[in-house]
């Protein structure tokens, strides 16, 4: 049963997850078409299919608390508040990235946003989510430690050691599972002994809770929740978000392995045109005003995208710089 | 000045280090209420207390992911891994994670972050407690690897790793902890990074060592000096960056060199180091460069036959009369 939205939050900040939403799927569609195109090379993981996890979890955190997540990160930065031209410019490999083209779509960072790097070995940023968030508890600063991976990553060692690290030590770590049921092609089940991942943190005493991914109100409402728990408490806590990648693993994949019946289910559950219906039902905007907020984030990737493609390439003298301080 | 062990010197930068800076804490595997397996800790915990001297799970990866993780938020971590074998766990944190950090995210953090790392073999510690791995750290951009051989550079060392704001990788040899020496009493005292020492000067051949291995060498060339052999021998003390500009320096003046690694030959500090010596300074060698390495092979336990798989002050006087005899 969905929730009376203005139960949950105001008119403004409701528009403002769509149009955060919005904005993400335009972006990463937009990189696709530059992919195709040739302008942006390596990998590229797309986030289509899976905005409601980063944009309701991301409105349940403050912004002081760090975040921290994988390689499938575009849409977690900019909802974070990066700025969409200079994570294209990065993309391109283009001097003006965010991280001056050295990192690439898998290395985003921002630390003016707290948003503490993207990584791409799978189930590095557990520990290194923990070390945040030691630092905040060592230095008396009232924020946690973000730490978004997906269903892959928990059967490496890093997870099992990090979460009986961050329980032992009495650390606020909230632990966000993108569970979109594939680890490249390998089904969720195909890898893990116990499926259902929330419940693997029983061998480690934290709590946790299964969340509808593709309902961005009901991850806001699991985060902030489980955000304030962590805050006030200073222990860990789990959620896992089931959601659903409408792309394949990386533009190299053509998701042969999923049956067009699974992607046609999930794809009616599409976290955008939904929750939009949602908008106009509850009368909190209008047609038009969702039309105006969508040409307003196709024009910003617009924009990006020019921007990109104007940006100067790196200097050669680049490759020696930001190794050593 | 003041006469101290390896390990005390060790202890004695650390104290000075958490009373110089709040952000330092220790962590690592029985570094805290049992003070270190090798004791290197030894009264932190009483001094200092539970928040910055922490006992951590045998994890060592996550050892070094949390300390990327504290010192990306401000803090500078001191971690113990309680034998360089064990790094080999942490390979993935250390080598896919804080040495690129910086550089992947465009200079917009840095880890002041230093990791000890007891080593060396010797002990009769069999093949998984024997391995010398500084060569492989030396092998990846992106952090310091340092090794002292004096109780005063372990100490000078230790001081400059825990200021440097980039990753350090700090090396102790095991069989060096209950060495003396004279150490500097004053807390300013610092070991510059990078910067290797004539420990001992001379003329006719450079011994060129590290770790243990340099207090091999001044045996050596202290035993050849009886013998009317004049050896000049350079501690590198700092393996990355290595000081080249010493190293070349020395045989410039002596017109041979040998090589001392506790490491294996194959794609050992050796090899790059003699490559060096034959690019930059071949018209002055009056003979091959001469290393004496680790013999490529599992160490095995047996201490008769331990010994020789590890160089040892007769091996390396044997290939000092070998150089300067023409007979190598």
């Amino acid at each position: 049963m969905q929730t009376r939205l203005r139960m949950v939050l105001p008119d403004q900040e409701l528009i403002k997850l769509y149009e955060k939403m919005f904005l993400s799927r335009e972006f990463e569609e937009r990189c696709a078409e530059q992919y195709a195109k040739g302008h942006i090379t390596g990998f590229l993981h797309l986030y289509s299919g899976q905005e409601a996890v980063a944009v309701g979890a991301t409105a349940g955190l403050h912004k002081d608390d760090y975040i921290l997540s994988a390689y499938r990160e575009h849409a977690q930065a900019i909802v974070r508040g990066a700025d969409p031209r200079r994570v294209m410019a990065e993309l391109f490999g283009k001097s003006t990235g965010i991280c001056k083209g050295k990192g690439g779509s898998m290395h985003l960072f921002d630390p003016s946003l707290n948003f503490m790097g993207g990584y791409a070995i799978v189930g590095g940023q557990f520990p290194i989510s923990v070390g945040l968030a030691f630092s905040a508890r060592y230095r008396g600063e009232d924020r946690i430690a973000a730490c978004f991976f997906g269903d892959g990553a928990v059967n490496q060692g890093t997870f099992h050691e990090s979460l009986n690290w961050a329980q032992l030590w009495q650390l606020p770590v909230l632990f966000i599972c993108e569970n979109n049921f594939y680890g490249i092609g390998t089904e969720v089940h195909r890898s893990s002994a116990l499926a259902s991942i929330h419940k693997r943190t029983c061998g480690y005493d934290i709590p946790s809770e299964k969340v509808d991914g593709m309902d961005v109100i009901a991850v806001y409402k699991a985060v902030k929740y489980a955000a304030e728990k962590v805050r006030e408490s200073g222990h860990p806590y789990f959620i896992e978000a089931t959601t659903y990648r409408f792309r394949g693993h990386s533009m190299a994949d053509p998701a042969k392995y999923r049956s067009a019946a699974e992607h046609d289910v999930w794809k009616a559950r599409d976290p955008l045109p939904n929750f939009a219906n949602q908008l106009l039902e509850e009368g909190i905007a209008t047609r038009e005003q969702l039309d105006g907020i969508e040409a307003g984030c196709a024009r910003l990737v617009d924009e990006s995208v020019q921007f990109a493609e104007e940006s100067p390439w790196p200097e050669d003298s680049a490759v020696w710089e930001d190794i050593y301080v | 000045m003041s006469e101290m062990t390896y390990r005390d010197a060790l202890n004695l930068a650390l104290k000075e280090e958490m009373r110089h800076d709040p952000s330092v804490f220790v962590l690592g595997e029985d570094v805290a209420l049992y003070e270190g397996s090798f004791k290197v800790t030894r009264g932190l915990l009483a001094e200092f207390g539970e928040e910055r001297v922490k006992d951590t799970p045998i994890s060592e990866n996550t050892i070094i992911g949390v300390s990327i993780g504290a010192a990306m938020g401000g803090l500078r971590p001191v971690a113990e891994l309680m034998t360089v074998n064990f790094a080999l766990l942490a390979m993935d944190q250390i080598v896919n994670h804080m040495t690129k950090i910086r550089y992947m995210f465009g200079g917009q953090t840095h880890l002041p972050m230093t990791i000890r790392m007891p080593g060396g073999g010797g002990s009769q510690l069999g093949a998984q407690h024997s391995q010398s791995l500084e060569t492989f750290f030396m092998h990846c951009p992106g952090m310091r690897v340092l090794y002292p051989a004096t109780p005063a550079d372990a100490k000078g060392l230790l001081k400059s790793a825990i200021r440097d704001n980039n990753p350090v990788i700090f090396l102790e040899h095991e069989l060096l902890y209950n060495s003396k020496g004279e150490v500097p009493e004053d807390p300013e005292f610092l070991v510059p990074i990078g910067q290797a020492e004539v420990k001992r000067a001379g003329e006719q051949v450079t011994i060129v060592g590290y770790g243990r291995m340099t207090i091999l060498a001044l045996q050596a060339a202290e035993e050849l000096a009886r013998e009317g052999v004049s050896c000049e021998v350079v501690d590198l003390r700092s393996l990355a960056p290595l000081d080249t500009e010493t190293i070349l320096a020395s045989v410039r003046k002596t017109g041979r060199a040998v090589v001392v690694e506790e490491c294996w030959r194959t794609c050992g500090l050796g090899a790059e180091i003699s490559s060096i010596i034959f690019e930059k300074c071949f018209d002055v060698l009056r003979a091959p460069v001469r290393r004496v390495s680790g013999l490529d092979v599992p160490m095995p336990y047996s201490r008769k036959i331990e010994k020789i798989c590890i160089p040892q002050a007769e091996t390396i006087k044997q290939a000092i009369r070998d150089v300067l005899s023409g007979g190598y």
